[in-house]
Parts: C-alpha cells; structure tokens; sequence
C-alpha cells in the first residue's frame, strides 16, 4: 500500500482537502490502481506503441475561422465574484 | 552550503566572467501566433479589447466543453519547423500540464510533452531541441486591496488572452554570453517574421524568452546547476539579466557554495533577480495525453502546403547578398537579419537610378547614413526617404558628382523634408561637387596661403601636415569638393 505521505503530497498538488478518516481508504483505492498497472507491466510489450488515444482518428482540425464568443455579462454571470471587468480572485501573490 | 538568490541578490552588472568560469545558457522562446482565432476554440484572438469579451466555454474551461486544434496553428507550427530544420512528426499529440493558477480555468494547460510537433534543427551556430504548440494563460491584473474580497488582495482575470495559440521553441544549450542570446534572438526574431506566423513584439508580449542559465568551470564537460530567468521583456533586459544571474552564480561559486536550481524573477527596474517559487513548491505537472484531442497527423498536402509558403530566410537571404551583390559578410548579415533594410536595400537597388550606385556603396548608406539618422530600430520604408531617392544620392556620390560630405547635407534635407530628386537639393541648395577646375584650384591656392606654415612641412615630407590645408578647402567649399581631388591639387600646387 502506498504511503500516508504519498497520498497528502497528491492530494495537495490536486487541491484536496482530506479528512483523517479518509486518508486510508484512499490509500487503499489508489493502491489498488497501481496494482493493476503493475500487473499490466508483467506483460512484455516491446514493440508496442503506447496507446495514448483509443480511437484510430487523426487529424482532425478546425479552420480558422472565428466564431461568436460568449457575450461579457454571460461570460461572467456564474462567476462567484466578478468586477467591473472580469473575474474576481484572490491575489495568487497574497 | 547551498544558496538561492531570495534575498534579490543584486546583479554586478557590468563585471566580466572571470576566465576561470563559463556560462553555459539555453532559450525558451514563446511565440504568439498570428492566427485569427484561438488554439482550441474560434473566439477570435484579442488586441487591447475589453477585458473578457473574447471568451466561450472551451477558452474558460467550462464543463462539457471540447477542444478542437487550430488547422493554422498548425501550419505555423510546420512552417517554423521548416524554417529550423527540425524533424517534424508525422505524428505528435497534446498533453495535459496540470498546475492550479487562476490563469489557468482548466487547472491544466494543453501543452506537447512528448510528441511534439518538431524536434532538433538549428539556427545559426544555435541547435533546436524542440518546437511544441500549446495555449497561453489569461491575464492576471493585480487590484490591490479592495473589490468585493473583503480585506484581502484581489486580482482581476482577464480571459481574452486565454487559449492564445504559442509555440514554444526551445534550444539546446549552446549560447555562452548574454550578448551571443540577445543577437540569436533577434535572428530567430527576424526569422519568425519573415515567415509571418507572429508580430514578434517582445515588449507587446507576442515574444516571450526564458533563460537557463548556468555556470562551469573552463574546459569542463558537465553541466553546472542551471537558473531559470523569466520576464526579460526586450533583448536589454535580456542581456542584462543574464549578465546579472551569470555574475550571481560566478560569485557563490567562488565563495565554495552551490547555486540552487529555482526559477528567477527579473526586476528590470531594480536589475534584481528574485526567487518565483521556493523549493517545496517545485512544479510536478503530472502529464499525461489529452482525451479530449486526437493525434495530429501531418500529411504530405499539409507539408508541401508549409513548404509553398516558406519565404527566404535571413540565413539565406545574406548569403545571397554576398554572392549576387557582392557585399562584404558583415555588412550582408546586418542588412539580412533587419530584414526591413534588407527589403529597403532591394527596393533602392531596383529603382533604377542613373548613374547607378554600387551595391556595397548603397549597403553602407542604408545601414549607416540613413538608418543613423532614423529613431532606432526603424523602417526606413517608413521614413521621408524614398528608397529611389536615396539610390540617386548614392549614384551621384559615386559619379563624384557630389562630394560624401555634400551628400550628407542633403540626407539631412531628405530626412526631414522627403523628395524624389536629391540632385534638385544639390541645385537649389549649391552643393554639386567642384570638379576640379580653376574654381577649385583658387580655394586651394588660397588655403595653402592661409595655411603656409603646414605648407612647408608637407613639401619637407610630412604628410600628415596636409590635414588643416584639407580642412580649410572643405571649410571654404561647404564640403562640395571630392577629398581626393583636394589632395592632388594640393600636392600639384607645392610641386610634390
């Protein structure tokens, strides 16, 4: 199983808050993954390709041609804090 | 002991390297593309608009909606490749960059990690390692404290930006002063925009470079623990932050300390390189292929499209000034890598003007007299000079019609009052050259009276005495007379 360390350390660099009571069954479920990824690397796959999609499509690309955008109060209207002109955050530097 | 440059460590800008030490630097250049709409969406790219009015679900990361790649983009993307002489995949896909900014709606860039478009190739005495297509953040504008946050900074996100199509270009580590960067950069500058796939303005962001920078020892193979240096938005600051991270490292490692891998913020304005991001918060990414787009697969249409666009490069472009024009190498690449005295140079060239000038003639009055006289950095196409104008100037200089100093005088006049007819200026303002008739003969006559001690000591041999004679002639003349034909005369009339 992996480690309590590990788990907080992914959890962080995804923006997870967890609670005690779930760091161990998190632990657990993600061990469970990287079983099974394991077991997958038993097999000797030399010479195959990594399969980073699974449709055989390529090449599909958009004109460049514009498109209406969202109207600015649309654009703005779900967003928790806004201003004058556009959305509103924390200071990343604070 | 081991030292980052938190503290703002100020940069000994103007120190030399001592030779024990050499700077070992790699670039990372991002690119805006000049694309119409966006890398993934349609929105159409934004120039100073109000702020969040170039936006739709893809470009703010909304839930559900789905990326397509930009077709151009792409074709840029191959057309720089081209232009680099890179490897270019037949089949490259896009990664997600996952790290959380409020520049960021998606919590990930869509980026190229690895299969990027193109791979290797070089510009200059500059090897490419690779060229990726990606999207540019938004644009954070800090507020300060107020707005609906109570107590707390605030920062407003503006989206328009968000989705911009990049490319990032990024060299191998081949560069060794921070002069050697600023001069590649603006080769690969002048490239980029001869192929027209951006506006290349470093100060209006449309080109963005990076540092790595690191330091070693003289003679040593291994690389030293390298710096990264952000936000040198013009080639000065370029230069001069480099300069001053290379002088930083230098100094600790002296001392028996160790330079800290970090990322460097640099201060124009204080010339101080301070630390982005403390060690903890060191950037794990986690990659992994995009779902929500498919490989791109380059065909041969495709290719051969890019390959019909590529225009002549300065690389080639000087080396065709040497061969057809027969300028020297300094005096080509200088023309080839400012494109737009190149073009200038051309198009004065092609004016067809009687008596013609030479080349190399012409060459040096367009990078130096003309572009002298210009604001830095400026189009001469845009000046008051026509490039027919000054092709007749040059011939007429070169016919010894009009005497080099004379011709100065009506650049000066060309410059501020524009005309088609530098010899019309000659007329009106009485500069055509003395010939070297009676007229001319009396004014040297006259100059070795006024001048008669330095008369003498020429005619005993020293020749460097014939200076205030010359100058008195050139004085009387209002410069029109040909600096040679003086010469001659003054050594005919002493009898020498």
């Amino acid at each position: 199983m992996i480690e309590r360390s590990e788990v907080l350390a992914v959890a962080r660099l995804a923006r997870l808050e967890l609670s005690e009571e779930e760091l161990e069954p998190m632990a657990r479920e993600l061990s469970t993954v990287l079983d099974h990824i394991a077991t997958i690397r038993q097999l000797d796959l030399t010479g195959v390709a990594p399969t980073s999609h699974v449709v055989d499509v390529t090449g599909a690309l958009r004109p460049d041609e514009p498109r209406p955008c969202l109207p600015r109060e649309v654009a703005l209207a779900q967003a928790p804090a806004v201003s004058a002109d556009g959305f509103l955050v924390p200071s990343p530097q604070a | 002991m081991s030292e980052n440059a938190d503290a703002g460590a100020k940069g000994a800008s103007d120190g030399a390297v001592p030779a024990a030490w050499e700077p070992v630097i790699g670039l990372e250049i991002h690119v805006q593309l000049a694309t119409a709409t966006k890398m993934f969406c349609g929105c159409e790219l934004s120039f100073g608009e109000r702020p969040n009015t170039h936006t739709c679900a893809v470009c703010l990361g909304l839930p559900g909606s789905l990326p397509v790649a930009n077709a151009r983009a792409v074709h840029f993307g191959l057309m720089i490749g081209l232009a680099l002489g890179s490897e270019l995949a037949p089949r490259s896909i896009f990664h997600r960059k996952n790290y959380f900014y409020p520049d960021l709606p998606k919590g990930y860039q869509i980026s190229q990690y690895e299969e990027p478009l193109c791979r290797g190739g070089r510009l200059g005495d500059v090897r490419i390692h690779r060229v990726h297509l990606e999207e540019d953040a938004a644009k954070l504008i800090h507020v300060g404290a107020s707005g609906r946050i109570h107590g707390s900074d605030a920062s407003v996100v503006d989206f328009n930006r968000g989705g911009t199509p990049l490319a990032e270009i990024v060299t191998e580590p081949d560069l060794r002063s921070p002069e050697q960067c600023s001069e590649w950069l603006k080769l690969l500058r002048t490239t980029l925009r001869q192929l027209g796939v951006s506006d290349v303005n470093m100060e209006e962001g449309s080109l963005r470079c990076d540092a790595n920078v690191s330091v070693r020892p003289a003679g040593a193979r291994e690389l030293g623990t390298k710096a990264e240096l952000k936000n040198m938005n013009s080639f000065r600051y370029l230069e001069r932050g480099i300069r001053a991270e290379i002088a930083r490292q230098v100094e600790v490692l002296q001392r028996g300390g160790e330079v800290v891998q970090e990322t460097l913020h640099y201060d124009p304005a204080s010339d101080r390189l301070t630390s982005l991001r403390s060690k903890e918060e060191a950037h794990d990414y986690r990659y992994f292929p995009e779902p929500d787009l498919i490989p791109v697969a380059i065909d041969e249409r495709m290719l051969a499209r890019a390959r019909a666009e590529l225009p002549e490069l300065p690389a080639a472009r000087a080396e065709r000034f040497q061969r057809q024009l027969g300028l020297s190498r300094e005096s080509a690449q200088l023309l080839a890598f400012r494109a737009e005295l190149g073009d200038y140079l051309e198009a004065a060239l092609a004016a067809g003007a009687e008596p013609e000038p030479p080349p190399q003639a012409l060459a040096n009055w367009v990078s130096g007299e003309l572009a002298g006289r210009l604001d830095e950095g400026a189009d001469p196409a845009s000046s008051r000079v026509t490039a027919a104008a000054l092709a007749a100037l040059v011939g007429l200089v070169s016919a010894k019609r009009v005497s080099v100093g004379a011709a100065r005088q009506v650049l000066d006049k060309l410059v501020t009052e524009g005309g088609e007819d530098p010899a019309a200026i000659i007329e009106r303002e009485g500069l055509a050259a003395l010939d070297g008739g009676e007229e001319l003969a009396a004014v040297v006559a006259a100059a070795l009276d006024a001048n008669a001690d330095a008369a003498e000591r020429v005619r005993a041999g020293n020749e460097k005495a014939i200076g205030p004679i010359i100058g008195t002639v050139m004085r009387e003349t209002k410069g029109r007379a040909d600096g040679g034909e003086v010469r001659r005369l003054v050594r005919e009339q002493l009898g020498i």
